[in-house]
C-alpha cells in the first residue's frame, strides 16, 4: 500500500506568494519541452473540430517510453479530445474532424487509410466510468485477445487473462469467481477488471480518461499503484481533473487551455515552478 | 454579517407572510390535486377491466356450446350392393358412390311410419349432410365395412342442434320456426330413445371450413395462421433487425438517411388495407404467385410488421449503454464484431418484444388479406405454404357474416381460438426473452 497520504502529496505545491510564471496570460502558444528522445507517439500540429466548432488547435506533443504523461486543465479544455485522437475513438463521434500528423513509429495513424482496429491493439483505452462488458470476469478480459487472434488455443487463453488479471492487481480477487459477471465488481475492481482487458491485447500505450474519477480513494491509490507498475512495460496518457493525482503519479505534465496546449514539462516543474501565468493560476487553484 | 435580518415591528409592511404559511395553505389544494389525479387513473383501470370483462364474458358465453355438438345414432346398413355394384371395390367408384341414400335408409328404417315422401325429406333434413361425408370416409379407409351395420354417431343439423342448445323456441308458431312440429315429433322420439345426444365437438377442432355450421370447423384457419405467421415472423425478423442494425450502428448520418428513417415512421401508420392492394399488385400480378396462399399473405403482412420491428429494434440498439461500444471498440473490435458480440445480444430482448408486438399485430390483421384472395371459402385444410387457406380472423368475419344461427356460436369459439393462439404466441415469446436476457 503506498503510504503517501492523500492530501499531502509527494510534490509540494507552488505556493501562491512565490510566484515563478514569467509567461503572460495572454500568449497562447506552448511553453516547455513538447519533444522528448525517441517518442512513442509524436503528434504534430493536431486540430480537432466538432462540426463548426474548433475544439483543439495545433496541438504538437509527444509521448514518451515508458512514462506517465498527465493530461489536466479546467473542464472542456480538449484534454479528453486530444487524448481520444491517439486511438481515434473520435472517429465514432459524429462530425468530429480530426487534422494534423500523429505518428508512431513513423506512421501516421490519423491517415485515413490506417485500420483503426490493429490500431486500437496498439493504443488501448481505459474510460472514465468503468465499462465491463455484461459478460464473466474472464469473457471480460479474454474478449481482446480472442478476437485478435492472439491466443493459440484454450490453455494460451488461459494464460493471458491470468496474467493480465495478475497485472492488474486483480488475481487474487477474483480468481475464484471467474465465471462470475465483471458487472458484479466493485467500482475500483471494475475499473482494474477493465485495465487488465485492455493490457489483455499487450498495447504499446494505454490512454486513461479520468479513471478514478468514479472511485473512492482507497480504489484510486490502487490504479495509481497499478499504473506506476504498467510504465515499466507501457507508455501511459492520463487525463486527470485531480492535481494530486497528476503529481503523484506522471513523470511529465500537459497543461491544455481552452483547447490550446500551454504549457508541458516535468511534472515537478509544473507543480513548482510553472512558466506560464495560466498554468500558475490553474495549479493555485485561482480558477478551474 | 450573517445573521438574517429580521423584520421589527416598527417597519414592517403589513404583516408578511412567512413562506410555511404560504405553503400550508395551498398543501390542502396540492394533495386534493393528487387525489383526483390517482382517483382518474382507478376510473381508466376499472373501466379498462370491465370492457375485457364484458368482452370475455360474452365471447365465452356464446362460446361454450360450439364445443359441443347434437348427434343422432344410426344404424347404417353399409349395402355393398349398392355402393359396389361390381365387387371389385374400385376406389373411383367408391368415392362417387350414393352414400346419402344409405343414410336416409337408416334413418326411414327409424320412422317406418313415415311414408309420404314429404315427410320423409323433412324426416331427413335432421341429419345433416356431414353423415354422408363420414360415412364415405369411412368406408374408403376400411372396405371390410361393406356389407355390415355400423352404428354411428352422425351430426345432427344445425337446427337441431340449435334446438337442443335452447337457440329456438319450441312453442312459437309453427311457421316462425325452422322446425316443423312433426320434425319435432320425431326428434322427440330420438331423443326419448337415446339416439339424440349432444357429444363434445372434435370436429370443431379438426374441421376445415363448411357451408353447414354442424360441420364446419376451425382446423383450417389454425393451419393457415400457422403457416402465415410463421413465414412472415422468418421473413420479417432478420428484415427488421438487420436494416434496424444498419440504420443504427453503421449507416452514415445525412439527409437520406433521415429521409429513410422518416419514411418508416410514415410505413408504420399506412392503413393496413394499402399493403394489400401492393402485395396484388406486385406479389400476384407481377411475380404471379398464386392467390389465397400462405406464402403471399406472409409476404404483405411482412410489409406490415417490418416497421413495428424496425422502429423496436432501433430503440433496443438505441437504449444499450454507449460504454458498451467504446469498451469493444477500444480494445480494437470492429464495428461488426462490437454488433454482434456485444450490441445485439443486449438489444435482443427489446427486438423481441418488438417481434410479438408486430405479430400479434399481424394475427389479427384481414384487411390486406381480403385484398390477395385469402378471403375465400376454404375447405380443404392447406397442406403447404402454396396451398389455398384461411387465417383465422378472416375465418371469424366469414362466420360472422354467414346466416345460419348455428354460425353466432362458431364465432365466438373461433375468437376464443384466436385468443388462445394469440397467448400461446406470447408465452413462447416471454419465455424466448427470458432466455436471452442477462439479468447482469
Amino acid at each position: 500500500m503506498n503510504k503517501t497520504s492523500f492530501v499531502d502529496s509527494s510534490v509540494k505545491m507552488a505556493p501562491v506568494a512565490g510566484s515563478t510564471a514569467t509567461v503572460s496570460r495572454d500568449k497562447r502558444e506552448t511553453v516547455g519541452d513538447i519533444r522528448v528522445d525517441h517518442p512513442r507517439v509524436r503528434c504534430n500540429n493536431v486540430n480537432v473540430y466538432y462540426g463548426d466548432k474548433h475544439a483543439i488547435h495545433n496541438i504538437n506533443l509527444d509521448v514518451g517510453n515508458n512514462e506517465i504523461i498527465a493530461l489536466i486543465g479546467p473542464s472542456g479544455c480538449g484534454k479528453t479530445t486530444f487524448l481520444r485522437c491517439l486511438n481515434r475513438m473520435n472517429d465514432t463521434i459524429k462530425g468530429c474532424r480530426v487534422e494534423g500528423e500523429i505518428l508512431m513509429e513513423g506512421q501516421n495513424i490519423n491517415a485515413r487509410e490506417v485500420d483503426v482496429v490493429p490500431l486500437r491493439a496498439r493504443v488501448g483505452m481505459v474510460f472514465q466510468k468503468p465499462n465491463p462488458f455484461p459478460k464473466s470476469i474472464f469473457e471480460n478480459v479474454a474478449f481482446g485477445p480472442r478476437i485478435h487472434g492472439l491466443a493459440q488455443g484454450k490453455a494460451d487463453l488461459e494464460e493471458i487473462v491470468v496474467t493480465s488479471l495478475q497485472k492488474a492487481g486483480l488475481w487474487t480477487e477474483v480468481k475464484d469467481r471467474l465465471e462470475e459477471p465483471g458487472t458484479g465488481l466493485s467500482g475500483g475492481q471494475q475499473q482494474r477488471l477493465c485495465i487488465a482487458r485492455t493490457i489483455a491485447v499487450q498495447p504499446e500505450v494505454i490512454l486513461m480518461d479520468e479513471p478514478c474519477s468514479a472511485l473512492d480513494p482507497i480504489a484510486t491509490a490502487k490504479i495509481e499503484e497499478l499504473m506506476a507498475e504498467l510504465r515499466e512495460q507501457y507508455s501511459i496518457c492520463i487525463v486527470t481533473h485531480s492535481m494530486q493525482q497528476a503529481a503523484r503519479v506522471s513523470q511529465r505534465t500537459a497543461f491544455f487551455h481552452l483547447g490550446d496546449l500551454i504549457e508541458v514539462g516535468e511534472t515537478e516543474q509544473i507543480f513548482v515552478a510553472p512558466t506560464h501565468q495560466l498554468t500558475e493560476d490553474y495549479i493555485t487553484g485561482r480558477f478551474g | 454579517m450573517n445573521t438574517a435580518p429580521t423584520p421589527t415591528p416598527s417597519n414592517a409592511a403589513p404583516r408578511q407572510r412567512k413562506p410555511i404559511e404560504i405553503i400550508h395553505a395551498g398543501l390542502k389544494k396540492r394533495h386534493a390535486a393528487e387525489m383526483r389525479f390517482r382517483l382518474y387513473g382507478l376510473i381508466a383501470i376499472s373501466m379498462g377491466i370491465l370492457f375485457i370483462g364484458i368482452l370475455f364474458t360474452t365471447i365465452l358465453g356464446n362460446a361454450t356450446t360450439a364445443f359441443q355438438q347434437t348427434r343422432i345414432k344410426l344404424d347404417i346398413v353399409v349395402d355393398a350392393q349398392m355402393l359396389d355394384p361390381d365387387g371389385k371395390r374400385d376406389p373411383e367408384v367408391l368415392s362417387s358412390a350414393n352414400y346419402g341414400a344409405i343414410v336416409k335408409a337408416s334413418m326411414n328404417r327409424l320412422f317406418p311410419d313415415v311414408t309420404s315422401r314429404r315427410d320423409q325429406r323433412e324426416l331427413n333434413e335432421l341429419v345433416s349432410q356431414g353423415a354422408t361425408y363420414t360415412l364415405r370416409e369411412m368406408v374408403m379407409a376400411d372396405t371390410d365395412l361393406l356389407g355390415r351395420t355400423v352404428t354411428l354417431w352422425v351430426p345432427a343439423d344445425d337446427d337441431v342442434d340449435m334446438l337442443m342448445k335452447g337457440h329456438m323456441d319450441r312453442d312459437a308458431a309453427e311457421e316462425n320456426r325452422r322446425l316443423k312440429d312433426n320434425q319435432l315429433a320425431w326428434l322427440d322420439r330420438l331423443e326419448k330413445d337415446g339416439r339424440l345426444e349432444k357429444h363434445f365437438n372434435v370436429d370443431f377442432f379438426t374441421n376445415g371450413d363448411s357451408r353447414e355450421p354442424e360441420i364446419a370447423g376451425i382446423w383450417g384457419g389454425v393451419v393457415g395462421t400457422f403457416y402465415t405467421l410463421a413465414l412472415t415472423l422468418l421473413f420479417s425478423f432478420p428484415l427488421g433487425v438487420a436494416a434496424a442494425v444498419y440504420l443504427e450502428e453503421f449507416a452514415p448520418h445525412n439527409r437520406w438517411t433521415d429521409l429513410i428513417e422518416v419514411n418508416i415512421n410514415n410505413l408504420a401508420a399506412v392503413p393496413s388495407i394499402v399493403f394489400g392492394l401492393l402485395g396484388l399488385a406486385v406479389f400476384i400480378n407481377f411475380f404471379g404467385l398464386p392467390r389465397s396462399v400462405p406464402l403471399v399473405g406472409s409476404l404483405v403482412l411482412t410489409l406490415l410488421v417490418l416497421p413495428t420491428i424496425i422502429i423496436a429494434s432501433r430503440a433496443a440498439l438505441k437504449s444499450v449503454p454507449p460504454s458498451i461500444r467504446e469498451a469493444a471498440l477500444g480494445v480494437g473490435a470492429s464495428p461488426l464484431q462490437t454488433v454482434t458480440l456485444h450490441v445485439l445480444p443486449l438489444a435482443l430482448p427489446g427486438m423481441l418484444t418488438g417481434a410479438i408486438i408486430g405479430m400479434a399485430h399481424a394475427l389479427g390483421e384481414t384487411a390486406p388479406l381480403l385484398m390477395i384472395g385469402m378471403v375465400a371459402f376454404i375447405v380443404d385444410i392447406p397442406k403447404g405454404i402454396f396451398d389455398p387457406a384461411a387465417v383465422l380472423p378472416v375465418q371469424i368475419f366469414l362466420w360472422a357474416d354467414s346466416p345460419e344461427r348455428a354460425f353466432v356460436e362458431k364465432t365466438s369459439a373461433a375468437i376464443v381460438v384466436l385468443l388462445a393462439f394469440l397467448m400461446v404466441m406470447n408465452a413462447l415469446a416471454v419465455i424466448l426473452r427470458k432466455r436471452f436476457e442477462r439479468r447482469w
